[in-house]
């Protein structure tokens, strides 16, 4: 069953007001496009959990969608920090929920396993347990020894952005895979934008390569260049000279206004995005292919 | 040859990784570090970075940890739970990097919040990968410039754990590692006594004792046998300078 929709039709329909959303990626294949259509919607009391919240989860809160973040590195990655965010938090104007890398991964993989928690090996300092009263300990029925556990993560919306999928949802991802497919399979809703729209044959050539399957999508939708700044594996660049840039321009909140106004309220959709980004940013993101060997399954 | 402060750390840094060793690989200064032991002494480095991505070999200098670069050419790409469980929590990582806003006298790391957590006086990023990697790496490296605020007594809070309160308290802790087993400054190099305590073991070329007990935030001890550093090589600035930063990205500062 075809599930292509258009993006802003899967935003209307799957993200609501005080939602739990994990936008998918760690560096790689952030959902910028469905970001930026859920603050054109004007969504707003959302929940935003992602390991790095990354620059995109900067503009949201900028624009007033989230009452809350959970976090295991709130930075502007390779930059420095993010302003808005931690503007936000330092003023206490923003509730936040703290792990390490580690442990907000465990939340997921144990919400994708229908897990209530996972445990994991103890850091030897408990500061941010105490910080946060989700940390707990659990005893191995085994040897006695004591663990770190953390609940199950299970957002009601998973946005993954990909290179490719099917009509149905069926999603293949190279590259650095992140947490996609832990981030999706907790969730209750799955949206995926992709830079490609490809025959169900395309996929079931090289099926290793399908990091979700078609049961577990909601809503595909065709979205070319929806992860800049940030970048899709063999498709374009990471845009570093706007996460550079952005390090200025959210320095104020007149410019993260005007920037949001301009490059997210002033356009209708990523069409639009990538076409004012312009032929030299275009130029400068392009990338030189690098093809892998073709494997060999067999006809049976 | 003239050198900067990042030049000098990031040299130092990578004449402490042994060939064959298993790095878990950040940014920046640590990044450049690895590359520079790759191409030079320590041809059999294998560089994994928390994004999932093992056995990088980097064509060009990345600027955040998930970089494209680090895949194209790689041994093997997982997923992050991998990265962690099965290869940093399964003790399969010789050697972590951590920074941090502020490192104690045992060699705690602070890279979570100044001033306390409810009410932050500054916000930092938080853990990401280092509360892991301090506990589960055998051995982690320390890098960072050396003034008095970056290394106070105790840190206001520990996002990863060096030898906690000193003594016998990171092997009852039960954590795998080693912990830290050097600080690398732009004045000298710190190195744990047998109780965890940080002391100066070496300076760098032209600095001095005195420089660094001011700009330490603890009565810093000074190790008998005092060594100063090989001053960086020739050919380690121009690989530096030509192939790994020729943009002066990192390693203008100082």
């Amino acid at each position: 069953m075809s599930k292509l929709t258009s993006l802003s039709e899967a935003i209307r329909e799957h993200v609501h007001d005080g939602d739990l959303i994990y936008a998918a990626g760690f560096t790689h294949l952030i959902p910028f496009a469905a970001g930026h259509e859920i603050i054109r919607q004007g969504r707003r009391r959302l929940t935003l959990a992602r390991a790095t919240p990354d620059i995109l989860y900067d503009q949201m809160v900028a624009a007033g969608c989230a009452e809350k973040i959970i976090f295991s590195y709130s930075g502007n990655p390779g930059v420095g920090s993010l302003r808005v965010v931690r503007a936000e938090m330092e003023a206490g104007r923003l509730a936040y929920e703290e792990y390490s890398h580690f442990a907000m991964i465990t939340r997921l993989t144990a919400g994708a396993a229908g897990l209530p928690f996972l445990p994991m090996q103890p850091v030897g300092t408990d500061d941010l347990a105490r910080a946060n009263p989700q940390y707990r300990t659990v005893t191995d029925p085994y040897s006695g020894r004591l663990l770190n556990a953390v609940p199950a993560l299970t957002p009601d919306v998973a946005i993954v952005h990909a290179q490719r999928a099917d009509a149905d949802g069926n999603t293949q991802i190279w590259g650095i895979v992140g947490e996609q497919k832990e981030a999706a399979f907790a969730a209750r809703r799955v949206i995926v934008t992709a830079e490609e729209i490809v025959d169900e044959r395309v996929i079931r050539s090289d099926p290793n390569r399908t990091i979700l399957p078609a049961m577990i999508v909601s809503a595909v939708c065709h979205v070319p260049y929806a992860a800049h700044p940030s970048y899709t594996q063999g498709y374009y660049d990471r845009d570093n000279a706007f996460y550079l840039e952005w390090d200025k321009l959210s320095a104020k909140p007149e410019s993260v206004r005007a920037w949001l106004n301009e490059w997210v309220f002033g356009l209708a959709d990523r069409a639009a995005y990538w076409s004012k980004l312009g032929p030299e940013a275009r130029a400068r993101l392009a990338v030189t292919p690098r093809w892998s060997q073709p494997v060999n399954y067999g006809e049976f | 040859m003239d050198y900067s402060a990042a030049e000098l750390m990031t040299i130092n840094a990578a004449r402490l990784l042994r060939d064959g060793d298993v790095v878990f690989v950040g940014v920046g200064l640590p990044n450049l570090a690895c590359n520079l032991a790759r191409r030079t002494h320590a041809p059999r480095l294998t560089m994994i970075y928390e994004a999932g991505v093992v056995g990088a070999q980097p064509a060009r200098l990345p600027l955040s940890i998930g970089d494209p670069t680090l895949v194209s050419g790689a041994a093997s790409v997982c997923s992050m739970y991998e990265i962690f469980a099965f290869y940093l929590q399964r003790g399969l990582i010789d050697v972590g990097f951590l920074g941090g806003a502020q490192i104690d006298r045992f060699g705690n790391v602070n890279a979570t919040v100044i001033g306390e957590y409810a009410r932050p006086k500054v916000r930092l990023p938080g853990s990401g990968g280092s509360a892991e990697i301090a506990a589960w790496a055998k051995r982690t490296y320390l890098l960072t410039p050396h003034q008095q605020r970056r290394f106070p007594e105790r840190c206001d809070f520990v996002t990863g754990a060096g030898f906690l309160g000193g003594g016998d308290a990171r092997r009852a802790s039960g954590v795998r590692g080693g912990g830290p087993q050097a600080v690398v400054t732009d004045l000298g190099l710190l190195e744990p006594d047998a109780k965890g305590e940080l002391i100066l073991v070496a300076l760098h070329p032209g600095k001095t004792v005195a420089q660094a007990k001011a700009n330490t935030g603890w009565n810093l001890r000074t190790a008998p046998a005092l060594r100063t550093t090989e001053p960086p090589a020739e050919a380690e600035l121009r690989l530096l300078r030509e192939v790994l930063d020729p943009g002066g990205i990192y390693l203008k500062g100082g």
